[in-house]
């Protein structure tokens, strides 16, 4: 018997999750195609690429002789036209690759919107291989840069700039820094440190226009002011990378519309990661999660159904992290940015402003709904199980330190928590 | 758009120096200029002038370099520009000081004379270092303690540099200042102090307590035996304290802390590596095949030190058995024992462990150290064969100063900072095994966190691929691991926490599930 050709399009961690997991489980024949590298790469390494802290090749999760072992064909191709009626698919080069299974992991573009001048040299998204290389050469000589949009890919172009002592003046839409994502006091702690390190932020501010003739010479905002820049970093968001499946029959909305096994409208379609639009989100989750995490998720359970092994995506508790400049940031559960009725939570924060915990709890009952730190590592494991037992605030404070993943000899922060929030809660009752 | 990216990508900006760098570099290189002369014909005196001159420059420009570097900048990681600069990327700087390194390692261990090492009064650089050795120990200097002073300079104020550079995480200050401790008092100042106690009628051997066999592999050679027994009390103390520092320190300290209560906080080598060798830690090599070689590499070097210290030990109880309190054949078969149970405990224990060659292999090398002692009393041959006085020379030569010094050190901007204690350290051998078989000691990983980002693994300097276990889950339980917890510091995600609670048995190996509630998938199939 023919062995079956599995074709996935996309080499991020959702694809090649996806075709490791197939490949423990399957002897089926497995193509991964790529226009934007030969191997698999992290995609959130790249800004550590540019800092000089590591080279392109040390951001391979596996090395190269890895795909050969695994029998996992990579092609670096650009793919065109997907043909669902013939199950193929077009390259740029018009050669044809026939499959028998297509798993879409195309990921994400930088999203914008349609500001005037967004042509100009020295404008530019920081997603791809490419972007880097692009900020590479966008940035020679550059002394001033205005990064747009106060998120996750903003703060890593505004550290990777400062690394080459590149002032940086930080356009950010809402009154903190990440503010769809992060409640008051962290987006401040976050905005003061940033500022610390030399960042200009600029709170409540929006692009209006590019300006430059040839080259970026700077911006005009909303209000109508001018900020002179030679560079332009636009993060505003990512949308998913699916322009190329217009025409294929294969049903999009924002993202690749999928149901809960990963699949779309067409049998022996599916669609992973970034680029996947999930029809009915699990609560409180939303449709596209364009995380690494997700990602990676979406393909262990995938790689499981092109097995035979037909599995539901069922990605449990939320849990996310990051890191802005020196501050680490780990979330689980349901952290909202602004209030929610029904909702309360502790907030503390060290003197310093370095270090921060907010525990997120159900109102009534005190049950824990979510929580995260600043400067504080937590062990994943001990919150994924508070959130899944949905432990009492009274219970939870007392082992607090169960969760502290901070290397040896770190001061102990969970002491002066407790005691705050002890003090808090013991207040508020009487 | 194809691109081949790893060519396009690693070309940074250049890299200026400010202001206190380039004092600092100066008054650094000053201080080397001042050494170098005194190595030439040209005489400077007063020498303790130019020696305080020489070692304030030093001290200072490395102070006011790492002050430049990272005084003005907030504490937290500062790999920015690492692979740009030509000193740390193996370019041209790398290569200068590279050859400078093995040059001067070559000349210490083959010519001293160059050095100005004389019978009567030094000349050179050894007559440079004359007031201070003077000073310590009453002695003139020799290249040895012209070593030592440099090296002690080295941990101590590159020490300093680290201290800054990692200011932010108090596990790597504590390290710190524990291996500049350790270096400055064990190996440097108390040797020379001892040296001052003796007397024509007693005298201790040189002594530096915290260096253990088999990395100090000289220390049961007869002759200092000899001084060890003749130094009275103390000196059979001193002896017995090297023997129980192998035989039950070491597996203890380790079986509760893991190998890096010695490597990254006490050992001298692993002192260097951390504050001298840290701007090269990124260079180790991570690939598959350097593993290989590591492995036999390093155990084939441990199986060359018991055997050759074997035959030196039974040859001075065989030649002289009146002298000593144990007999050479009593020797031979404790010996045989201590090796058979090491084996029979791994084997009972950690058998599944072993990968295949180990299998093979472990068991063989016994056999046939086993089988020569067995030879030599039934068929009257030679000890393993071969004479133990030139089995010592060799040793000394290719291990004692090729490998740990010319290449260990020498190499340090080319290969990295660890390339002794990955590939040659008899002692890091057994540390490793006493790890990876018998240690509470390993590296947790946090659940889902891991973002393969490889920043754990470009900065581990043992080579070791730290992602590949973090991205599965999988604890870090490796022979070569020295914990000095730079994969932690750098971990972006907060991934990685080395840890010594309570052993878990044979689950500190297993791959846990990774992304925690994943629906029904069992991750690790």
């Amino acid at each position: 018997m023919k062995k079956e050709r599995v074709v996935i399009i996309g080499n991020g961690v959702a694809g090649i999750t996806t075709a490791r997991h197939l490949r423990k489980r399957s002897d089926a024949s497995i193509t991964v195609i790529s226009a934007e590298s030969k191997h698999f790469f992290s995609r959130t390494a790249l800004m550590y690429i540019y800092m000089g802290h590591m080279r392109y090749e040390d951001t391979k999760p596996y090395s190269d002789d890895f795909w050969v072992k695994n029998r996992i064909d990579l092609l670096q191709a650009s793919v065109q036209q997907v043909i669902t009626e013939k199950k193929q698919l077009i390259l740029q080069d018009e050669r044809i690759i026939p499959y028998d299974k297509l798993v879409l992991a195309t990921g994400s573009k930088t999203a914008t919107y349609g500001w005037k001048g967004m042509e100009l040299e020295g404008v530019q998204g920081l997603y791809s291989l490419q972007d880097l290389r692009q900020m590479e050469l966008n940035t020679q000589g550059v002394k001033q840069a205005v990064v747009v949009g106060g998120g996750l890919i903003g703060v890593e172009m505004a550290e990777m700039l400062h690394s080459r002592g590149i002032q940086v003046k930080f356009l950010i839409r809402e009154d903190r820094f990440w503010g769809s994502v992060l409640p008051q006091e962290e987006g401040n702690l976050i905005g003061r440190h940033l500022s610390k390190e030399g960042i200009e932020l600029r709170y409540q501010t929006e692009l209006d226009e590019i300006l430059g003739d040839r080259r970026v010479t700077g911006i005009k905002t909303e209000s109508g002011e001018t900020i002179a820049c030679d560079f332009l970093g636009i993060c505003t968001g990512v949308k998913p990378n699916v322009a190329f499946l217009k025409d294929s029959g294969i049903k999009i909305d924002r993202g690749i519309l999928v149901d809960e096994y990963l699949q779309t409208n067409l049998p022996d379609i599916y669609a992973v990661g970034d680029c996947a639009q999930l029809i009915q989100p699990q609560s409180g989750r939303k449709a596209i999660e364009a995380v690494w995490y997700v990602g990676k998720m979406m393909g262990e359970v995938l790689g499981a159904t092109l097995s035979g092994q037909k599995t539901k995506y069922q990605p449990g508790q939320w849990f996310n992290s990051a890191k802005f400049f020196h501050i680490e940031y780990q979330t689980y559960g349901e952290v909202p940015s602004k209030p929610i009725p029904g909702m309360a939570s502790l907030y503390w924060e060290d003197e310093k402003q370095e270090k921060a915990i907010r525990l997120v709890y159900e109102e009534a009952s005190e049950k824990l709904l979510g929580l995260h730190t600043l400067g504080i590592r937590l062990k994943h494991e001990q919150c994924d199980e508070w959130l899944n037992s949905e432990i009492r605030l009274t219970k939870l404070i007392p082992n607090l330190q169960l969760a502290n993943f901070d290397p040896e000899f770190y001061k102990d922060p969970f002491p002066d928590i407790q005691h705050a929030f002890n003090t808090y809660l013991s207040r508020s009752e009487s | 758009m194809n691109i081949n990216a790893s060519i396009a990508l690693s070309n940074g900006p250049p890299v200026s120096l400010n202001f206190f760098q380039k004092l600092g570099a100066t008054l650094g290189t000053i201080g080397l200029l001042i050494l170098f002369i005194s190595l030439t014909s040209f005489q400077l005196s007063p020498t303790s002038v130019w020696l305080v001159l020489a070692l304030t420059a030093l001290a200072s420009g490395i102070v006011i370099y790492a002050w430049g570097l990272y005084g003005r900048r907030s504490a937290g990681i500062q790999n920015d520009g690492v692979w740009f600069k030509s000193s740390s990327n193996r370019g041209l700087l790398a290569w200068i000081s590279g050859i400078a390194l093995t040059a001067f390692y070559i000349l210490l261990y083959f010519y001293p004379e160059v050095l100005g090492l004389r019978e009567g009064d030094n000349v050179g650089i050894i007559a440079l270092f004359d007031p201070l050795s003077q000073l310590l120990s009453g002695n003139p200097a020799s290249q040895w303690f012209v070593y030592g002073a440099l090296y002690t300079l080295c941990i101590a104020f590159f020490g300093v540099k680290f201290y800054w550079k990692y200011r932010h995480n108090r596990y790597q200050k504590l390290r710190t200042l524990s291996v500049i401790f350790f270096q400055t008092a064990f190996a440097f100042l108390i040797p020379e102090f001892m040296a001052r106690l003796n007397s024509d009628g007693f005298s201790l051997p040189y002594y530096d307590l915290k260096n253990i066999w088999p990395l100090n592999y000289y220390n049961f050679y007869g002759y200092r035996v000899d001084e060890f027994i003749s130094a009275g009390s103390i000196g059979t103390a001193m002896l017995i304290f090297g023997v129980v520092s192998i035989l039950v320190i070491t597996p203890l300290l380790t079986y509760f802390y893991g190998k890096r209560w010695y490597c990254s906080w006490v050992c001298g080598c692993g002192g260097l590596a951390e504050t001298a060798g840290d701007p090269y830690r990124h260079l180790s090599d991570k690939s598959l095949s350097a593993w290989k070689v590591e492995r036999w590499v390093i155990h084939l070097v441990l199986v060359f030190v018991v055997v050759m210290t074997a035959a030196v030990v039974y040859s001075f109880l065989h030649d002289d058995p009146s002298k000593y309190w144990l007999g050479p054949d009593a020797f031979l078969i404790a010996l045989s024992c201590l090796l058979s149970l090491v084996f029979a405990l791994v084997w009972i224990f950690r058998r599944n462990e072993l990968k295949s060659d180990v299998r093979i292999a472990a068991p063989a090398i016994l056999l046939v150290i086993l089988g020569l002692v067995g030879i030599h009393y039934l068929f009257d041959q030679r000890l393993f064969y071969f004479d133990p006085y030139k089995l010592r020379e060799w040793y000394g030569f290719l291990i004692g100063a090729v490998f740990s010094g010319v290449i260990g050190v020498g190499f340090y901007p080319l290969l990295g900072s660890r390339v002794w204690c990955r590939f040659g350290c008899p002692m890091a051998a057994i540390l490793g095994m006493q790890q990876r078989f018998f240690s509470r000691f390993r590296i947790t990983t946090n659940g889902g966190q891991c973002i393969s980002c490889g920043n754990c693994s470009t900065y581990c300097e043992m080579g070791i691929d730290v992602k590949a276990y973090a991205q599965k889950g999988q604890n870090i339980v490796r022979s070569s691991c020295v914990g000095c917890g730079i994969c932690s510091a750098v971990c972006p995600r907060g991934v990685l926490k080395l840890e010594n609670k309570a052993d878990t048995g044979a689950s500190r190996y297993a791959e846990k599930p990774i992304t925690f509630g994943n629906g029904e998938v069992k991750l690790n199939p």
